[in-house]
């Protein structure tokens, strides 16, 4: 448990979440949220949105990052609800042909589904939001891309395929920004949050039995330690100085 | 000069006209920009974003077609996004120039604007019937939602095709507060800010609101810019320290942050970390206490973006230089060429720079 008496490394700092509105990315939230982050989330149904956003001080964004149209839309209300953006969690997943299927038996408009929501959607809102992550990272509070992976990036599971490959994709690129932005202080993570019980795997694995699966609650946990792990451990430094608190985050 | 035509922020063909601190004149391709930094130097950009300000839609008490153009705000403070100042325009778009629009119909304040999903109240004409000042309703994640869907990018008719908010938005553009790019921010990818690092020369920003170029009318436009809110966080106030502490140059990347550094500065040149708004305007008759060099787009004589080259150099140099942009076909607006300007010889580059203020 953490002491009382320590700043809470995501108190203030502003979180932007994909696919906010069921499973992890719900749990993310509302784990995020508790502990005083200024959180901004995406998901495509409106009504689902409203009613996650209610009572609670997360700002709703209403967006599909699978749509090329959408993504500049859904980086506007970020950056400009948030006042800039510290971590951005790239969660919204599409599980390819449901029920899963061999690859032979796969539509290609079904692998392009996957890619669009799993590699080409976290790069373009990755991409869109990058300025406000680098002035983060020059501010000294640190800056880092979630991208949410899948055992399947690695592992060659049959009826995966578009899944697995659309993970593993986002898995590398995930890798390759890192090793390229590190310099500047924008962190990247890979994770793989394990099998939960989500309506993503419900979908997947209908007859599987709930009760063997991790909580998404545990694995939000699990996904905020490995991002307090990698924000600057100076970051309470600057944790907000006065300045800076009034603007309702622009730093 | 030619306008560039084309949304493209980095041409392989850019050009780049130098004047140095002696005012001497040299043209390199803009790629080579970083060439000109030395270690120490400090280059602070403008990391605004440009906000979908253009918003189409109608005059509801007349029910006559409008394009309002917002073009200002008191603050950054994302939750004051209710009130702006805006232009508005009569039927029709960015196809047709600025200068020949048609004016809106006659603005009242109680007046409401139906645009897209957003509903906007005329609070009061602003001494110009086709300025105002207006008010959005609804909450402020509505107000954010309809800008962002709704918006679009403002633009002028020297480019064709419509723009999106990837063509205006430069590479390291964060909070969506400007009204209009701060292009000369174009120039810095992110393959040039490791560069830079790589030699030695930090990176700062500040957040600058930047303003509308134009309102179409020559009397609206002579009280250009507006007056712009920005921050200035900590860290690049450090900045600025620590690089004039190794008598390195302070390098603007823009008008925006020669306008926000010098408003924040005392006389001494110390840059003060905050909030502020800029309403001076910088012309011949400014002395700099914080920039050394401009990057900036080529600008004609008579703009207010050339009156701010005056506080750079002597007229004769500049005259020089816009001779040679025009001998060379240099192009301009905001996806042309650019200019890169050393503070004049009175203002050596030699020596400390403790001693030169």
């Amino acid at each position: 448990m953490r002491n009382d008496n320590e700043i809470d490394p995501f108190a203030n700092l502003r979180v932007a979440i994909t696919g906010g509105t069921s499973g992890l990315g719900l749990a993310l939230v509302r784990e995020l949220l508790g502990r005083a982050a200024q959180v901004a989330f995406v998901a495509r149904g409106r009504e689902r949105v409203q009613q996650v956003a209610q009572g609670t001080d997360a700002h709703g964004i209403v967006g599909d990052v699978s749509k090329k149209d959408e993504v500049y839309p859904v980086a506007v209300q970020i950056a400009g609800r948030l006042g800039g953006l510290d971590v951005l969690i790239n969660n919204a997943s599409d599980l390819g042909p449901t029920p899963l299927a061999l690859l032979a038996d796969t539509d290609c408009e079904d692998l392009e589904r996957a890619l669009a929501t799993n590699l080409l959607g976290p790069f373009r809102l990755t991409k869109a939001l990058l300025g406000a992550l680098g002035a983060s990272a020059r501010e000294g509070c640190g800056a880092v891309v979630v991208n949410i992976s899948s055992d399947a990036a690695i592992m060659p599971y049959p009826k995966w395929g578009a899944y697995g490959a659309s993970k593993a994709a986002l898995h590398h690129l995930s890798a390759v920004w890192n090793a390229e932005l590190e310099p500047l202080g924008i962190r990247f993570l890979s994770l793989d949050p394990g099998d939960m019980d989500t309506p993503l795997h419900a979908l997947a694995v209908p007859d599987c039995d709930p009760a063997t699966l991790k909580q998404p609650e545990v694995a939000a946990r699990e996904v905020a330690h490995a991002i307090a792990l990698a924000l600057p451990s100076r970051r309470s430094d600057r944790d907000c100085p006065p300045e800076t608190a009034k603007m309702g985050g622009l730093a | 000069m030619i306008a560039a035509h084309l949304p493209i922020q980095r041409p392989q063909q850019a050009k780049l006209l130098v004047i140095d601190a002696r005012g001497d004149i040299t043209h390199v391709p803009r790629i080579r920009f970083v060439d000109f930094l030395r270690n120490g130097d400090l280059v602070v950009a403008n990391d605004a974003a440009t906000l979908p300000a253009s918003l189409q839609g109608a005059h509801l008490p007349s029910g006559l077609p409008v394009e309002v153009r917002l073009a200002s705000r008191r603050s950054l403070t994302s939750d004051d996004v209710r009130h702006f100042s805006a232009v508005v325009f009569g039927d029709g778009d960015f196809r047709t120039r600025t200068e020949d629009r048609r004016p809106p119909p006659q603005l009242k304040a109680g007046d409401q604007f139906a645009l897209g999903p957003l509903l906007a109240t005329v609070n009061s004409v602003l001494g110009h019937p086709r300025l105002v000042e207006l008010s959005f309703q609804g909450g402020v994640d509505e107000i954010w939602a309809g800008l962002a869907k709704h918006g679009r990018p403002i633009q002028y008719a020297h480019v064709a095709m419509p723009l999106a908010l990837w063509d205006v938005w430069t590479p390291i553009a964060g909070p969506p507060v400007a009204f209009e790019s701060p292009s000369a921010g174009f120039v810095l990818d992110w393959r040039t800010l490791l560069a830079m690092r790589a030699s030695g020369v930090s990176v700062a920003t500040v957040t600058h609101a930047a303003g509308i170029s134009s309102t179409g009318d020559q009397e609206l436009d002579r009280h250009l810019p507006f007056d712009e809110p920005y921050y200035i966080s900590p860290a690049t106030a450090c900045a600025i320290l620590r690089s004039r502490a190794r008598c390195g140059r302070i390098v603007a990347i823009g008008t925006t942050v020669v306008r926000a550094l010098e408003h924040a500065a005392d006389p001494t040149g110390r840059v003060h970390a905050g909030y502020g708004l800029a309403t001076q305007r910088i012309n011949a008759t400014s002395r700099l206490c914080v920039v050394d060099a401009i990057l900036s787009g080529t600008h004609e004589p008579g703009t207010s973006h050339y009156e701010l080259l005056r506080a750079f150099t002597d007229d004769e140099t500049l005259s020089r230089a816009s001779a040679e942009l025009n001998a060379a076909g240099y192009r301009t607006h905001e996806f042309g060429d650019s200019v890169l300007v050393e503070t004049g010889s009175d203002r050596s580059i030699i020596g400390p720079a403790a001693a030169r203020r």
